[in-house]
């Protein structure tokens, strides 16, 4: 019974072996090009939400080319629901910050990192970055937990 | 002329989409229909929109539905003559085109109201908008002027749309998250 399973699995490995091989070979660039988006928002079109978009995207590729237990192993649910909560609180955590430094909530220009011009840019970097962790991480939150497991593991 | 055949298309898509019965098929269509609505955007000049509509609309909705659709099924329930021609069913149809028919025309009337398209003396050209324009990238010294308002004038605005979307995750880790007992 086993081995007739282990059969079973290493057909379905070869069916999807294209799938597998350029969904593992894009990934990459979709997070390199998700980490542009997010850094670059404040000169071009993107930001932190449509980076963080297309980064939970390239790990959900991932995930439909390889099954969820694949998946998981890569990503577990505890780093996943952490970094859910992590955007969040890099968002208020600047605000506060700004608070503490003098300004009102939110007011990036009092941060104490030099010139009012860098403290204000990097304030804005910031809150870019946390809404992108809690975009991407919220995305593959809701795909895990509304894709069906057996549906996605039986090429596996 | 080209902006009349995308419009053409959407047309097209969004009525393939409701007819389809295989609703995998509806759903890579709706992936259509948003990519072209991003199209649209490009060419209102609306970059930052058509971003998000392309990430958003086109790749992670249809990618959700497509995980939805792997918990039910993937064919539409299939009406039979007999169904279809009961009276009560007759009246739903017809209750919800002229329902249809009136928020249409109700749609449409409130457009004749709208400025001109790109109207520079409409009253939302003329009240923050030169604001943003002439001192956004002095205030908050960000060359594009879509994050200034985002994460600078609007700051507290986004925080409470970050805070909404980890809700909806903390909600569906609550509500469907299978727990394995150890």
């Amino acid at each position: 019974m086993c081995y007739i399973a282990a059969e079973e699995k290493d057909k379905h490995m070869r069916e999807h072996i294209i799938i597998r091989i350029v969904s593992k070979f894009f990934c990459p660039f979709i997070q390199l090009y998700a980490f542009y988006v997010i850094a670059h928002g404040d000169l071009g079109p993107g930001g932190g939400f449509q980076g963080g978009v297309i980064l939970g995207a390239s790990i959900i590729l991932y995930v439909i080319a390889f099954g969820m237990d694949e998946g998981r192993k890569r990503l577990s649910q505890k780093a996943s629901d952490i970094f859910i909560s992590t955007g969040v609180l890099i968002y208020a955590g600047i605000g506060l910050l700004c608070i503490l430094a003098g300004g009102a909530f939110l007011e990036y220009a009092e941060l104490p990192l030099g010139s009012h011009h860098l403290a204000s840019h990097l304030g804005i970097y910031g809150i870019e970055i946390g809404v992108g962790i809690t975009v991407a991480f919220v995305m593959i939150t809701i795909f895990f937990e509304t894709a069906k497991k057996e549906r996605f593991d039986r090429q596996s | 002329m080209i902006d009349v055949m995308l419009l053409l298309i959407i047309v097209v898509c969004a009525i393939f989409a409701l007819f389809m019965k295989d609703l995998l098929s509806a759903t890579i269509i709706l992936g259509i229909y948003s990519f072209i609505m991003a199209t649209i955007f490009t060419r209102l000049n609306a970059v930052d929109v058509a971003f998000t509509e392309a990430s958003v609309g086109a790749g992670i909705t249809s990618v959700l539905m497509i995980a939805a659709l792997s918990r039910t099924k993937r064919y539409e329930y299939h009406y039979t003559k007999l169904q279809r021609r009961k009276p009560s069913a007759l009246f739903l149809k017809v209750i919800s085109l002229l329902l249809v028919i009136i928020t249409g025309a109700v749609l449409v009337y409130g457009t004749i109201d709208m400025p001109e398209f790109g109207d520079p003396e409409a009253p939302a050209n003329k009240h923050v908008s030169p604001r943003y324009i002439a001192e956004s990238e002095h205030e908050t010294s960000e060359k594009n002027i879509v994050t200034a308002v985002l994460a600078g004038y609007r700051g507290y605005d986004t925080l409470g749309e970050t805070t909404v979307i980890f809700t909806a995750g903390i909600c569906v880790i609550l509500l469907l998250r299978r727990r394995i007992n150890t």
